[in-house]
C-alpha cells in the first residue's frame, strides 16, 4: 500500500500504466516494481513450476519480476522508471521478440583520471575527493538520481543534495545518471550503457583510476516456501518504505542472521506496520532493544520454517509456533558487487564474518570502497534451514531458475564438487539475473552437503547486467556496417543502370544490361563488342602501391617469383607473389616509371594485404633495403579501353600513345595529365587511361564520346572475366583458393630459377612437387551449349557415383563465349596436364556433364590479337 | 580493448593495430640450405608460450610501423621497456 | 549404494596407468570412452586441471555439422555425424542432439562459388547439402534479411539439413559417465606441469600430485597445446587465441535453425531452453586468459543485427572466452609425435565440438595401434614438412 507522504516520489504527477492489460496508477519517480507494489501486483508465474512469485528486490538483482515492456523483453520491473501510459506484461522467465529496434543508440570514447562507479555514499565520498583534486572524474550510477542507499535513507538526503551540489560545481567532473557500468576489460578499460530516451548510449571509457563503489546486494534465506510472494529482501522492504512510500504489508515478520534488517524493522514500526523479528543468532541483538521499545517483538535463535498462504503469504513456521503476517522481510547478509573487481582480474576471498566474498588483491588500477570492499555487518551464516518434515523441494536458491536445494543436492550426489558444474547442472546463476542473490547461497548449500569448506566463486563475466544487443551494434548497421567503396565515376555507372557486384568493399559495375536484357545476353553483347569493336572498363579499383627508392627492383624481386630489377624504365610486366608457403597469394602488372619507381597493382579485393606484405617484409625482413611503399589506388582513376578498335578511340584523346605491348607513356589525354599502358586482360589490343581521381569521370565521359561512332561499349567484371578466361588468365582467388602454387597454374614460365623470392623453398617440398597435383586445365563440355556450373566436381568417366566418390578437382570458372560461340570452362584437375584430350564428368544433383579437357587458352593462343 | 604503445605514437587502442604473431624469427638466409623439415619448421612453427611473449604489432591505423612488444600472454600486460 | 543419477566417481589417483590423457575436455573424454569401448583398454586416467569439461568443451557454441570442402575432412566430420546421430543411444544419456539444418549464407558471388562447390563436393562425400537461393532461406529461416538493399546482401546459402547443435554439457557428461562405468579415472584438479621419460621416450608425466606412470601419454589439452607439447620438447604448429561467444535471455522461440556467415561474422543458433547463443569472431592476439576485447562482440552484434533485424531488443546476457588451438591450415593435427610414447591431439581451433566423437574414435584408434587409423593419417605432424597441408579456409580472397 502506498503510504499517505513521504518517499522521494512526485505526488503531483501521477502516472497510469497497464500490467497485463489492467490499469493502475503510480506516480513519477516510482519504478514500475515500486509501482505493482503498491497497488498488489504480482509477478509472472515461475518458468518451470508456474508457482506464483512476487517483487522480491528493488535493484538489479530482482529474480522474479521480469516484464515485457512494449517490444523489449525482459525488463526488471525494479530497473523501469515508470513513465506514463507503459504498457507492461509479466513474463514467465522467458521474453518475445517481434520487432526491430529502431532505437538510437550511439558510442562515445572519453579518459578520465577517475572513474568511480556507483554513486553511493562510498562512491560520492570518492568522486567528491577526486573532484577537489581537479582531476577528471567521471562518476556513474546505473540509477535515475545519485544516492544509492542513502536514497532509502531519509536522514541522509540533506548530505546528498549537499554532495550532488560540491560535485556539480567541478568542472572536470562528470556524472552519467542511468549508467551501468557493465563491463571492465584490460588495461581499465571500461564500458558502460547509459539507458536515453528513445535508445542509450555505450560509453567506452580509459581510466587512470577506477573506484568501484558498487555496494552490495541481500542474500535471500532458504527455507521451504520461501518462493511465496510477500518475502521480500529486508534492505528492499526499506526502500519501498522510505524511497516509494510503498509498505509492502503491514504485519511483517522479519527473519535475519545480522544486524541490517533491524532497520527495516524498525522503519516498518514507525509507518505504523506491526513486526515481529526472529534472529536467527542465539545471542540477542544490541538492537533487540529498540525494536521492542518502538512496539515490535524480538526473538533470539529464532527463524521461518516455512511459509503458508495463496498466492500471498498469511503466515510463518516459527519452528514450532506459527505466526500470522503479510510480509516477510529476510536478510541473510549481503554481498559485495565484486563483479567488476573480478573482471578486472582481482582475486577474492571468502571472509568468515560477513560470510561473503570480498575483493582481495586487485589486478589493475581499481579499488574498491564501502560496502563493496566488504564494510558490512557481521552475519551467523545459515545456509539452509531445514523444513519440519525433511523436504528440500521448496527450498529455492534461484528463484528465476525455480531450482531448490534438492536440486543442488541432485547435482553433487551425481558426482559433482565443483560449483560451475552445480550450476550447470542445475542452471542456477545463469538466469537473467545472474544469480545476483543465488550464487553465494548455492555454494553454502554445495559445502552443506559436501561437508567440506564454501567452493570459490563461478566467474564473474560480463555484462554486470544485461545490455541489449542494439547498444553494442551502435549506429555500424545498414550502409554503415562497413565503408562501401566506390569509384571516382560512380555516379556514371549508376546512371547507366549497372547492376553491382560487392568485390572487398568496392562497389563494381557487374554488367550493363540494356531494357530487356538478360544478364547474359547483356554479356555476351560486352564481350562482343571488346572482341570485334571497342569495350571500356572502369578499373579504379585495382590496387595501386608506387614503391620508391634505389632498392625497390631488388626488393620486387625477392617478392614475386619473377624478376623486376632489371625491367627497362617505360615498361611493364605482370608479375606473381606466394606465400611462404608457396601458394600463389596475389598477382598484377609492374610498371617502372623510373631507375628508382615502380607502380605495382593488385587485385581489387587483394590491395591493402599486398601493401601489409610488403611493408611487414621490408621493415621486419629486410630493413636494410631503401624502399618505401605508398598506396595511390584512390590517387588514380583507371580507364581500360579494349578491343581492336581502342586505339582510334584513345588515339583521338591523348597526346602520345605507347610504342608497344607492355609499355606506357605519361602524357595528356583530353587535356589532363595521365598514364597511358598498353596492358591487355583479354589478349585485345588495350589502353589502360590512369588519369588523377578527380579527372576521372571527365576523362571517361571524353572516352565514350570519342568511341561512339566506334558504338565503344562499357562492361563490368562479368566480361572482364569472360574475357581473361578465354586467354586462360587465373583470376587469384576464383581459380586459386590458397592451395594452388605457379607451377599447378602452368605458369612455368613466371618462376625463376636463377633468383631466390618468398615462398621458393616451399616449391620443392615432396607434396608441393608432386606431378599429380590438381592443374589449371581448359573444359569443353561435349554439348556446347552446356554450361557447367562454377564449383562442380569433376570425375573420371564411368565412376560409380557411391559415396564417397574419389574427385580429381572441380570447375573454377565457367562461362558462355561470344567469342567461341560456345560455353566453356576453366578448372583445377588432378594431373590435368596428362588428361588433356579425355573425358571428365562433372556429376551434378539432376545430371552428368561430360567435358574434355583442353589446353585453358582458348582464344587466340599465339597472341596475335594484342597488337591490334 | 587493448592500450598498445606505439614507440613512434605513443599509447593507442588495440583496434588501430594488426597482429604479427612471434617476434624474432629470422627469415634463413638461405632457404634452399634447409631440409624440408627446417623449411616447415621456419613457415609454420612459432613458439605460443603461456606468460611473456615477445610478439609483433603494426600500427596500421597510424604510422604503419612494425614493432616488437613483450606482452604476457595470462594478464596481457606489456612489459615496460625501459 | 550408488546414486540414481551418479556421473562419475571422484576417483583415488593410481601411480600407473595403460594411458594417461590429459586434459578432461570433450576430446579427452570421448578419447577415453572409445578407448575402453572399442579397445578394451580400461586402464585409463584422464588427468584434468581444473573441472571436467570446462575449457573449451564448456564455452562452445555448439554447431554441429560435415560439410567441409576438402576430402579429408569431410570424411573425418562425417564419421563424426554419424557417431552423433547415434549417440544419445549408446551412451544413454540424453544429449538433446538436434538436426535442425545449417545454413552458410553466401553474400558475394566468391561465397556463392565456394558455397556451390562446397555443396557438390559434399553429394559426392556422402555428406548431405543443398544450395538454397535467397527465397529458399527466407523459407527455412523467416527472420533472416534477404532484401537486396542491405550492404552484403544474403545471394543464396548451402544447408546441411542433418547439421544442427547439441548441449555441450550433456555431452561431456554422457561421455564421462560412460567412461567411468568401462573403469577410466577421471581426476579432476590435477594438473601435468612435466613429463617423466626414460631415454627418448615419454613414460610418464609429473603433476600437481605426484608423478603417474604411463604406457602412453596421449594430449587433449586443446588450448593449452603447445605448453604441454614444450615441457615434452615438442614444438607445435599452433597458435593460441581467445574466442568469444555470448547468450541472451530466454526468448521464445524465434529461430529455427543455425546461421552461419563467414562474410559478416555471424553465427547463431537458439538453445533448447531459449537462449540465442552467438559466437564471435577471433581475437587476433595470442592469450591464454580466456578474455577478449569488447570491440570484437560489438562487431559481431552489428553484424547479427545485420542479418536479423529482430534481434535488436533481445539483450547480452553473459559473454566469455575460450582458448583456441588454431592451426595453419584451419586443420586438427592428430596422431603420433616424434616423441615416442607421446600423442597430440589439437589444432581443431575454432571448430572441434562437432568433432568430438570421431576425434576420439580415432584418437583412441592411434594410441591403441601405435598408428593412426585411415580417418586420421592426413591429420598428422608430417603435412607442415611435406606441404600436404588439408587447407580449410577456403578462398583466401575473393580478388579480381
Ligand atoms: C567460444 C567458442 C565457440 C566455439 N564454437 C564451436 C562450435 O560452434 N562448434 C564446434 O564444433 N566447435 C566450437 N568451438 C571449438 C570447440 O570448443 C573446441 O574445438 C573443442 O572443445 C576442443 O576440444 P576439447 O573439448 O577437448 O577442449 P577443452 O574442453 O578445452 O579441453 C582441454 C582440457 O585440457 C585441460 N588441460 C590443459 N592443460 C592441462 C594440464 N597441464 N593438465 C591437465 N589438464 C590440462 C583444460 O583444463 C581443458 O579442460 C568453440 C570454441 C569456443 C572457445
Ligand atoms: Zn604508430
Amino acid at each position: 500500500m502506498r503510504l499517505p507522504s513521504g518517499g522521494r516520489i512526485d505526488r503531483t504527477t501521477p502516472l497510469t500504466f497497464t500490467v497485463d492489460g489492467v490499469t493502475h496508477t503510480g506516480y513519477r519517480g516510482d519504478t514500475l516494481a515500486s509501482a505493482m507494489l503498491a497497488n498488489n501486483v504480482l509477478a509472472g508465474p515461475s518458468i518451470h513450476l508456474g508457482r506464483p512469485r512476487g517483487i522480491v528486490a528493488a535493484g538489479v538483482e530482482e529474480p522474479n519480476a521480469l516484464v515485457q515492456v512494449g517490444p523489449e523483453p525482459m525488463l526488471p520491473a525494479t530497473t523501469v522508471e515508470l513513465t506514463d501510459g507503459i504498457e507492461a506484461t509479466t513474463l514467465s522467465g522467458r521474453g518475445r521478440l517481434a520487432t526491430p529496434n529502431d532505437g538510437y543508440f550511439d558510442k562515445t570514447y572519453a579518459h578520465c583520471d577517475v572513474l568511480v562507479v556507483g554513486g553511493g555514499r562510498a562512491g560520492l565520498a570518492a568522486a567528491v575527493e577526486a573532484g577537489r583534486s581537479g582531476a577528471r572524474v567521471f562518476l556513474a550510477d546505473e540509477q535515475p538520481e545519485l544516492g544509492g542507499s542513502l536514497l532509502s535513507t531519509p536522514d541522509t538526503w540533506e548530505w546528498l543534495d549537499t554532495v550532488v551540489a560540491e560535485l556539480a560545481s567541478f568542472p572536470e567532473t562528470r556524472v552519467l545518471t542511468r549508467a551501468t557500468v557493465f563491463g571492465y576489460y584490460d588495461h581499465n578499460y571500461l564500458s558502460i550503457a547509459q539507458r536515453r530516451p528513445g535508445g542509450g548510449r555505450l560509453w567506452h571509457v580509459r581510466a587512470g583510476r577506477v573506484v568501484l563503489a558498487t555496494g552490495a546486494h541481500e542474500r535471500p534465506l532458504v527455507f521451504a516456501g520461501n518462493d511465496r510472494p510477500g518475502v521480500m529482501l529486508a534492505g528492499a522492504v526499506r526502500t519501498y518504505l522510505n524511497r516509494y512510500a510503498v509498505r509492502p504489508g503491514r504485519r511483517a515478520v522479519v527473519c535475519t542472521n545480522n544486524d541490517s534488517a533491524y532497520a527495516t524493522a524498525l522503519d516498518l514500526l514507525e509507518s505504523g506496520a506491526e513486526v515481529l523479528v526472529a534472529d536467527v543468532r542465539d545471542e540477542e541483538s544490541a538492537l533487540a532493544a529498540l525494536v521492542r521499545s518502538a512496539g515490535g517483538e524480538v526473538r533470539a535463535g529464532t527463524t521461518v520454517t516455512g511459509t503458508t498462504g495463496s498466492p500471498w503469504v498469511t503466515s510463518v513456521s516459527l519452528g514450532s509456533e506459527t505466526a500470522d503476517c503479510d510480509l516477510v522481510a529476510v536478510s541473510g547478509g549481503w554481498n559485495p558487487v565484486v563483479h567488476l573487481h573480478s573482471q578486472a582480474g582481482g582475486t577474492l576471498r571468502y571472509d568468515d564474518a560477513t560470510a561473503a566474498f570480498v575483493p582481495d588483491v586487485a589486478r589493475q588500477a581499481h579499488v574498491s570502497v564501502g560496502s563493496a570492499n566488504g564494510e558490512l555487518d557481521p552475519v551467523h551464516p545459515l545456509w539452509t534451514i531445514p523444513a519440519a518434515d525433511g523436504s528440500w523441494d521448496t527450498h529455492f536458491v534461484d528463484q528465476q531458475r525455480d531450482a531448490t536445494v534438492a536440486d543442488v543436492l541432485r547435482a553433487t550426489g551425481a558426482g559433482m564438487r565443483s560449483a560451475e558444474h552445480v550450476k550447470r547442472y542445475t542452471t542456477i546463476g545463469t538466469a537473467h539475473d545472474q544469480g545476483k542473490t543465488a550464487g553465494v547461497n548455492t555454494l553454502g548449500v554445495i559445502a552443506e552437503a559436501l561437508g567440506a569448506g564454501t567452493p570459490g566463486p563461478t566467474t564473474y563475466r560480463p555484462p554486470y547486467t544485461p545490455v541489449p544487443f542494439a547498444l553494442l551494434a551502435g549506429r555500424d548497421r545498414g550502409a554503415l556496417l562497413d565503408p562501401a567503396r566506390v569509384t571516382p565515376i560512380h555516379a556514371w555507372h549508376v546512371a547507366r543502370g549497372a547492376e553491382f557486384e560487392n568485390v572487398g568493399q568496392w562497389r563494381r559495375p557487374w554488367y550493363y544490361p540494356l531494357p530487356g536484357e538478360t544478364m547474359t545476353e547483356a554479356v555476351l553483347r560486352e564481350c562482343r563488342a571488346a572482341r570485334e569493336g571497342v569495350g571500356v572498363q572502369d578499373a579504379s579499383t585495382l590496387g595501386k602501391i608506387e614503391l620508391v627508392g634505389p632498392d625497390a627492383g631488388e626488393f620486387l624481386n625477392r617478392m614475386y617469383t619473377n624478376a623486376f630489377a632489371k625491367l627497362p624504365v617505360g615498361t611493364a610486366r605482370y608479375g606473381m607473389m606466394c606465400t611462404a608457403d608457396g601458394m600463389v597469394f596475389d598477382d598484377g602488372v609492374v610498371l617502372r616509371l623510373a631507375e628508382d619507381r615502380y607502380l605495382a597493382t593488385t587485385t581489387t579485393g587483394n590491395a591493402a594485404a599486398v601493401l601489409d606484405h610488403f611493408e611487414e617484409w621490408l621493415q621486419t625482413e629486410w630493413p636494410d633495403l631503401r624502399v618505401h611503399c605508398t598506396s595511390v589506388t584512390e590517387q588514380w582513376a583507371t580507364i581500360a579501353v579494349v578491343g581492336p578498335l581502342s586505339g582510334r578511340v584513345v588515339g583521338a584523346l591523348a597526346a602520345d600513345l605507347p610504342p608497344k605491348f607492355m609499355a606506357f607513356v605519361d602524357t595528356t589525354v583530353h587535356g589532363v595529365p595521365a598514364r597511358v599502358a598498353r596492358i591487355s586482360f583479354s589478349g585485345e589490343l588495350a589502353y589502360e587511361v590512369n588519369v588523377a581521381g578527380w579527372h576521372g569521370l571527365a576523362v571517361w565521359e571524353a572516352v565514350m564520346a570519342a568511341g561512339e561512332e566506334f558504338g565503344i561499349t562499357p562492361y563490368g567484371t562479368e566480361t572482364m572475366h569472360v574475357l581473361r578466361a578465354e586467354k586462360g588468365y587465373p583470376i587469384v582467388g576464383q581459380d586459386t583458393d590458397g592451395t594452388v602454387t605457379p607451377l599447378d597454374l602452368g605458369m612455368d614460365w613466371i618462376v625463376s630459377k636463377r633468383k631466390s623470392f618468398v615462398g621458393k623453398r616451399s616449391l620443392r617440398r615432396p607434396d608441393t612437387a608432386r606431378p599429380d597435383r590438381k592443374q589449371l586445365v581448359g573444359l569443353l563440355p561435349v554439348d556446347p551449349d552446356d554450361l557447367l556450373p562454377e564449383g562442380a566436381q569433376l570425375v573420371a568417366p564411368d565412376t560409380p557415383l557411391d559415396p564417397p566418390v574419389p574427385m580429381l578437382g572441380h570447375v573454377t570458372s565457367s562461362y558462355r563465349s561470344a567469342a567461341l560461340g560456345r560455353t566453356f570452362a576453366l578448372a583445377l584437375l588432378r594431373s590435368g596436364r596428362d588428361r588433356l584430350g579425355q573425358v571428365v564428368h562433372a556429376p551434378l544433383a539432376d545430371r552428368t556433364i561430360a567435358a574434355i579437357v583442353t589446353e585453358p587458352v582458348f582464344y587466340d593462343p599465339e597472341g596475335t590479337r594484342r597488337d591490334g | 580493448m587493448l592500450l598498445i604503445r606505439c614507440p613512434w605514437c605513443g599509447p593507442r587502442n588495440e583496434v588501430e593495430f594488426s597482429y604479427g604473431g612471434a617476434a624474432d624469427v629470422v627469415y634463413p638466409p638461405d632457404p634452399d640450405a634447409l631440409s624440408d623439415a627446417e623449411w616447415g619448421e621456419y613457415v609454420f612453427v612459432r613458439d605460443n608460450p603461456r606468460g611473456p611473449f615477445a610478439e609483433r604489432w603494426v600500427h596500421t591505423a597510424g604510422c604503419r610501423r612494425w614493432f616488437r612488444a613483450v606482452r604476457n600472454t595470462v594478464t596481457h600486460e606489456f612489459r615496460e621497456e625501459s | 549404494m550408488t546414486h540414481p543419477d551418479r556421473l562419475w566417481r571422484n576417483p583415488c589417483l593410481k601411480w600407473s596407468y595403460d594411458v594417461v590423457i590429459v586434459g578432461g575436455g570433450g576430446h579427452g573424454l570421448a578419447t577415453a570412452y572409445y578407448l575402453a569401448r572399442e579397445h578394451g583398454i580400461t586402464n585409463v586416467a584422464v588427468l584434468e586441471k581444473g573441472w571436467l569439461a570446462g575449457g573449451n568443451m564448456a564455452r562452445n557454441t555448439t554447431i554441429i555439422r560435415s560439410n567441409y570442402l576438402m576430402d579429408e575432412s569431410a570424411a573425418i566430420y562425417e564419421h563424426a555425424m554419424k557417431l552423433w546421430e547415434g549417440l544419445s543411444d549408446e551412451l544413454d544419456y540424453d544429449i538433446l542432439f538436434s538436426q535442425r539444418g545449417v545454413l552458410n549464407l553466401a553474400h558475394t558471388l566468391g561465397d556463392v562459388r565456394e558455397g556451390v562447390r562446397r555443396v557438390n563436393a559434399n553429394r559426392l562425400n556422402g555428406v548431405d547439402a543443398e544450395w538454397l537461393t535467397p527465397d529458399q532461406v527466407k523459407e527455412f529461416c523467416p527472420i533472416v534479411d534477404i532484401s537486396p538493399d542491405v550492404r552484403y546482401p544474403v545471394l543464396g546459402a548451402t544447408l546441411q539439413p542433418r547439421g544442427g547443435i547439441a548441449k555441450h554439457d550433456h555431452v561431456a557428461w554422457a561421455y564421462a559417465r560412460a567412461a567411468d562405468r568401462l573403469g577410466v579415472d577421471l581426476v579432476q584438479g590435477c594438473e601435468v606441469t612435466g613429463f617423466v621419460r626414460s631415454g627418448g621416450r615419454v613414460v610418464g608425466v609429473d603433476t600437481n600430485r605426484g608423478p603417474i606412470r604411463a604406457g602412453a601419454v596421449a594430449l587433449a589439452s586443446a588450448g593449452h597445446s603447445s605448453v604441454l607439447a614444450s615441457l615434452a620438447g615438442l614444438r607445435l604448429p599452433i597458435q593460441s587465441h581467445p574466442l568469444q561467444a555470448m547468450v541472451s535471455e530466454l526468448l521464445e522461440p524465434v529461430h529455427p535453425c543455425v546461421v552461419m556467415s563467414n562474410h559478416v561474422h555471424v553465427y547463431v543458433s537458439q538453445a533448447h531452453k531459449g537462449e540465442l547463443v552467438l559466437g564471435a569472431g577471433i581475437d587476433p592476439f595470442n592469450s591464454y586468459a580466456q578474455r577478449g576485447s569488447v570491440h570484437v562482440v560489438e562487431h559481431q552484434l552489428a553484424a547479427a543485427l545485420e542479418l536479423f533485424p529482430v534481434f535488436g531488443h533481445a539483450h547480452v546476457l553473459r559473454t566469455w572466452a575460450g582458448i583456441v588451438d588454431t592451426s595453419p591450415d584451419a586443420s586438427p593435427i592428430v596422431g603420433p609425435t616424434p616423441v615416442p610414447g607421446l600423442y597430440v591431439n589439437c589444432g581443431w581451433g575454432t571448430g572441434g565440438f562437432k568433432a568430438t566423437p570421431a576425434s576420439g574414435w580415432v584418437y583412441a584408434h592411434t594410441i591403441a595401434h601405435g598408428e593412426p587409423h585411415a580417418l586420421n593419417r592426413p591429420f598428422g605432424l608430417d603435412r607442415f614438412t611435406t606441404g600436404a597441408l588439408v587447407d580449410e579456409h577456403g578462398a583466401a580472397a575473393v580478388a579480381h
